[in-house]
């Protein structure tokens, strides 16, 4: 119970900012918080809490896994790389030949899911493959 | 033979035409006697719930109870109505809910995969995995460590152990 009165702010702004499917479990002393954020910005504002409360994650007794429920199949999403393209890919892995290319800042259509880090999409030249989520946001 | 059929038939018609008035005279109205336990039950938030027929006196208690107690406090509270025959206590109890479920952990193959995958992009970090715990060392910029804890902590380790020094 340690646990989840040291991450008490986090969990309860979870709960305060439309986290759904939001479990908190704790297991072998790690607390295990999972959930769908409505938006990116609902993901990042729980991130800087989370790292407010344990400063550059050195304490590894979290493991909080949420996701943005607004990337669904159908959506159109900005690829949101550093600067450099994204590559599209034959499959869902970085071992995967690369098949093409979306440019920084490029809009694209999410095809559908992989998992929680890959999603297949299409490009509007009509390229089709798998990028890495990460670098994908859907803009509300 | 007139004085038989008395004893045989006129006796215990009677017997049973007084009863029946008896009880009719007494007896409480079965309308009456539900609404009181409605009453009764709607008092205590734990069994507002409780749906309750009455016919002939026999009250009929059914619906979910927490618990065994519950259980037999609405049969006492419906027998403690005057009027109330007998109760017949159709309760369930409610069952406990699920415990949650233990957290899924990926196992090491498939998660020093999706590892690679999420460092590729840090070239100077380094990822170990074991038994779901995965282990960075190496160097990362502040400004990238919580993109990478971000993608990292989606991959359903069972720990993550941040020996990272942060430039």
């Amino acid at each position: 119970m340690a646990l989840q009165d040291k991450y008490r702010e986090l969990v309860d702004a979870a709960t305060a900012s439309g986290v759904t499917a939001l479990q908190v479990r704790e297991q072998d002393s790690i607390l295990y918080i999972d959930g769908e954020a409505p938006s990116g910005d609902v993901k990042d504002k729980l991130w800087d809490i989370y790292g407010k409360i344990d400063p550059d994650f050195r304490a590894g007794d979290v493991v909080m896994n949420i996701n943005v429920s607004a990337m669904a199949a159908g959506s159109r999403a900005k690829v949101t790389t550093e600067k450099s393209n994204l590559n599209i890919r034959k499959g869902p892995g970085t071992d995967q030949p690369i098949v093409g290319k979306a440019a920084h800042h490029e809009l694209v259509t999410l095809v559908s899911k992989t998992n929680d880090q890959w999603w297949l999409i299409r490009t509007d030249d009509g390229e089709e493959g798998y990028a890495y989520a990460q670098y994908l946001t859907v803009e509300g | 033979m007139q004085k038989r059929l008395l004893s045989m038939f006129i006796i215990p018609m009677m017997i049973a035409f007084v009863s029946i008035s008896f009880s009719s005279c007494k007896g409480v109205k079965d309308s009456d006697l539900q609404t009181s336990i409605e009453t009764a039950l709607k008092a205590n938030p734990d069994l507002s719930s409780l749906a309750v027929t009455v016919k002939d006196g026999v009250a009929t208690i059914a619906g979910e109870c927490k618990d065994d107690a519950l259980k037999a406090k609405c049969e006492e509270l419906a027998k403690g109505i005057k009027g109330v025959k007998n109760v017949i206590n159709n309760c369930t109890i409610t069952p406990p809910p699920p415990a949650p479920a233990p957290v899924e952990i990926a196992v090491d193959d498939p998660l020093m995969k999706a590892v690679a995958d999420a460092t590729k992009d840090f070239p100077t970090v380094k990822a170990a995995v074991k038994d779901g715990v995965i282990t960075l060392t190496g160097e990362i910029k502040k400004a990238n460590l919580s993109k990478l804890m971000m993608v990292l902590n989606t991959l359903k380790p069972k720990k993550i152990e941040n020996q990272l020094t942060i430039k």
